[in-house]
């Protein structure tokens, strides 16, 4: 349907092809949570991978900041509208973790828990293959608190509610389990080139 | 429920203050929305581009059929500068929604709550405001909302009736462009607090630094973070 007297504003050539449908670009960097950023002491942090209720492997931050790190550029999408281009992380992929840990992944989801209880669920396959890191740097600095620092899951490929900040853990699901905004009628996967905003989309 | 767009119908457009125009449009959801939600606008052009904008409603749920924008101007604002400059009663642009779970208020949850809100981060609020004055106006509120000049304030005489009228409520305006103009800071939350009683509930929203700031001063004063939801814009 055409909007009587709309003609907008194209992004040039290069970044219309870089931006999902539905998004547009910004230069900088916004921020969005459910409530207050979280203080959180980094002689108490803890990263933990569990299978249900059972923990599997737990670092402390000098532990976690001894594993493995992979810098990560590219670009990221809100479902709020807003995309980034050219964003650069660094981190521990999840492969790594996985490795770190001796273990092989136990079930074919998990669901990222933060420390102010966000939780958000992402099917296994799409953490594998250097495709998602928990990120401790953010354009070579530590990540801001309000950008989810000292640690968050990135998982750039899916609307960025999904790389949950403050990530406290992992936890292995069995099956499928809806995280905090998937049960407030986001969408279950949330590809942005396939635009799933919200349930149904 | 999948959240189809649909076509809406703009009934009113008003200026609401230099920088904020009112949007009126007849939306023909099947129920309610709650306070604090928002929706979703898709504008089209004739060669198929495409802008997405979300916008938080500013009328009462206990008026389903239409809703109320207020939608900010922006500088160099795609969509925004469409809804300032070109948008008229009787247009009809695609929306979708009601959109969002967390960032809402109903009667029944109560209060005191506390409503904070930066700008036109108070669109959201004067939802539940209303929507409170209607459905439980004994629940103690208090807003707590900045703006640059007073002509800034959005619906600034709705509010100031209703902090003359309504027993239960109360108004703490801060201005920031004005000689001796301050931002919210720790003697306003902690007086705002002093007025209201611990609050049971607080939704704060504006623009990213305004959001992060207010919602440390809260945290600060001694709110347990549980009780406060934050709304955020920017980008």
């Amino acid at each position: 349907m055409v909007t009587r007297g709309f003609t907008g504003r194209r992004p040039a050539r290069p970044d219309a092809e870089r931006l999902p449908p539905g998004q547009y670009l910004t230069e900088d960097f916004p921020v969005l949570q459910l409530g207050p950023t979280p203080k959180i002491d980094l002689a108490r942090w803890r990263f933990t991978l569990r299978e249900g209720a059972k923990p599997l492997k737990s670092w402390t931050w000098t532990e976690f900041e001894a594993l493995p790190r992979t810098r990560w550029k590219g670009d990221i999408h809100c479902v709020t509208k807003w995309s980034k281009f050219d964003t650069a992380w660094e981190g521990v992929t999840f492969d790594d973790l996985l490795a770190a840990a001796g273990i092989e992944a136990p079930t074919a989801y998990l669901l990222a828990e933060g420390y102010d209880d966000y939780t958000t669920n992402v099917p296994v396959a799409d953490l594998t293959g250097a495709k998602a890191m928990v990120a401790t740097r953010y354009a070579g600095e530590p990540i801001p608190p309000d950008h989810g620092g000292p640690a968050r899951l990135l998982v750039p490929h899916l609307y960025f509610w999904k790389s949950a900040k403050w990530v406290k853990g992992l936890r292995f699901t069995q099956k499928d389990e809806a995280g905090f905004w998937e049960l407030h009628g986001y969408h279950m996967y949330g590809d942005p080139w396939r635009e799933q905003r919200f349930t149904g989309d | 429920m999948p959240l189809v767009w649909q076509e809406a119908r703009i009934t009113a457009a008003v200026p609401e203050t230099p920088r904020v125009r009112r949007l009126t449009l007849a939306v023909g959801w099947g129920k309610p929305f709650r306070a604090g939600q928002h929706v979703d606008v898709r504008l089209t052009a004739p060669d198929g581009h495409q802008a997405q904008r979300s916008y938080s409603i500013a009328s009462s749920p206990t008026r389903p059929e239409t809703i109320d924008l207020l939608i900010e101007r922006l500088a160099d604002g795609e969509v925004s500068g469409f809804f300032a400059d070109v948008a008229e009663p009787g247009d009809v642009i695609e929306l979708r929604g009601p959109i969002g779970g967390a960032f809402v208020w109903d009667p029944a949850e109560g209060g005191p709550l506390l409503l904070v809100g930066g700008g036109s981060g108070v669109v959201p609020l004067l939802s539940m405001l209303r929507h409170r004055a209607e459905g439980a106006p004994d629940v103690p509120a208090l807003l707590l909302t900045s703006a640059r000049t007073p002509d800034d304030v959005i619906a600034r005489e709705e509010l100031m009736r209703r902090d003359a009228e309504e027993p239960n409520f109360q108004l703490r305006l801060v201005l920031t462009r004005v000689p001796g103009g301050r931002r919210i800071d720790a003697d306003t939350v902690r007086a705002a607090l002093a007025a209201l009683g611990t609050p049971a509930h607080t939704f704060v929203c504006g623009s990213n630094p305004f959001v992060s700031a207010a919602s440390d001063l809260l945290v600060e004063a001694g709110l347990p973070a549980r009780t406060i939801r934050t709304e955020r814009f920017g980008g």
